[in-house]
């Protein structure tokens, strides 16, 4: 009974770590390795682990095998708190924390906010925006431009990710308020080139995290989550062609 | 190819607060999404193809994050995001949907293609790049246990 009590408490453990690093945007391969590292750091050594986008299944085997799921309805891109369950992690099998003081650890973790400020967030798209229309060769008085609607757009994603549970949808608004604002521009005769001030300022929406992670999962061989991302990038592609060409019909 | 140095700096950087990295990564994130785009700039410069341009950036791209990881003890991805960012055909990808929504079919599958060549090429140097290293750990390892020290 007292077995079944502590191998109870190790796999919470293990799963709190899985769902906070599989939330935040980590890779599928280093959610499975973290996990089978906390358990085995906990004197568990046969454990399976598999996680999808969408949930973990993970097991301990052993005298008592006890096994447990955990659902991911949300997701999102937030690397810093992937580091800091990476040191956790690291400092479990460096066997510096027991199994509750690790619980603790991240269960304070899961509901902190490390995210840099609001306004940052926004400048930094809004300066990526320009400085992506330069590197685009765009042209030095379409800076400010791609600027402003870069910021415009990306503000608009983060309120509507807010307000709505589609985030296809967000996006698709997002992008459809770059392209009027970049028709706008050129309208009252303040842009010098469209093509690259659109370009520039629909970058910060881009899914390049989401690519890349689907583009390493298949290859490694985890085809479920790979598919799984690639159809989310696909998606988020999908809904930013979208929005622009909606301001294209319309302007 | 100054400003380009410059402003690809500070997107990447930017990118990194995008995606939330720790503050004391925000400048590796600039630099290696800077070296990655300015090598792959030179190599178009000197009229490389842009497939095989992208995929030498996302190598090295790829090969810079996994020293940088292992130095500062962070996890490879923050690196490559950043790293790779720059590189994502944005602007070939509205091109083609440029062309799809104006009804000309030729030209966009052409760019799309072209689309997902260049999304494989920067999969494939990144891979690369990782084989490599699991390669040189085998190897060193390997070496190790040659010389009768114990394996880890």
């Amino acid at each position: 009974m007292e077995d079944q009590r502590s191998l109870n408490s190790i796999i919470d453990v293990c799963l709190l770590a899985g769902k906070i690093m599989l939330e935040n945007g980590a890779e599928t391969y280093r959610v499975e390795d973290t996990m089978i590292r906390i358990a085995s750091a906990f004197g568990c050594k046969e454990s399976q682990s598999f996680s999808t986008p969408t949930g973990i299944i993970f097991s301990l085997d052993g005298d008592y095998p006890i096994s447990k799921v955990i659902r991911i309805s949300h997701r999102s891109t937030d690397l810093h708190k992937v580091t800091l369950v990476n040191s956790i992690s690291r400092s479990v099998t460096n066997k510096e924390l027991t199994v509750r003081e690790a619980y603790i650890k991240l269960k304070e973790l899961e509901k902190a906010n490390v995210a840099y400020p609001l306004w940052i967030q926004i400048f930094a798209a809004f300066i990526s925006s320009g400085c992506f229309t330069i590197m685009f060769n765009g042209q030095w008085n379409d800076f400010i431009w791609a600027c402003i609607a870069g910021g415009l757009g990306f503000a608009c994603l983060l309120h509507l990710h807010r307000l709505l549970e589609v985030r296809f949808f967000a996006e698709f608004i997002a992008s459809f308020v770059i392209g009027v604002s970049a028709f706008w521009f050129m309208y009252i005769g303040l842009g010098s080139e469209l093509d690259k001030i659109i370009i520039g300022a629909v970058m910060p929406l881009v899914p390049g995290l989401l690519i890349t992670n689907a583009a390493r999962d298949l290859i490694a061989g985890h085809l479920v989550s790979g598919l799984a991302k690639g159809a989310d990038a696909g998606l988020t592609a999908l809904a930013i062609g979208a929005g622009i060409a909606v301001a294209f019909v319309i302007l | 190819m100054f400003e380009q140095v410059v402003t690809s700096f500070i997107a990447s950087a930017a990118f990194g607060v995008l995606f939330n990295a720790p503050k004391q990564s925000l400048i590796k994130c600039g630099l290696v999404g800077m070296i990655g785009w300015v090598l792959y700039y030179g190599l178009v410069e000197l009229e490389y193809d842009s497939i095989f341009a992208t995929l030498v950036a996302a190598f090295v791209v790829g090969v810079i994050s996994q020293f940088f990881a292992k130095r500062y003890k962070m996890p490879i991805i923050i690196f490559t995001i950043a790293g790779i960012i720059p590189l994502v055909p944005g602007g070939l990808s509205y091109d083609a949907m440029k062309h799809f929504v104006e009804n000309d079919y030729n030209v966009a599958v052409q760019l799309a293609a072209k689309v997902c060549m260049l999304a494989g090429a920067i999969a494939m140097g990144i891979i690369f790049a990782e084989v490599m290293n699991q390669l040189m750990i085998k190897y060193n390892r390997r070496k190790q246990s040659e010389k009768g020290a114990p394996l880890k």
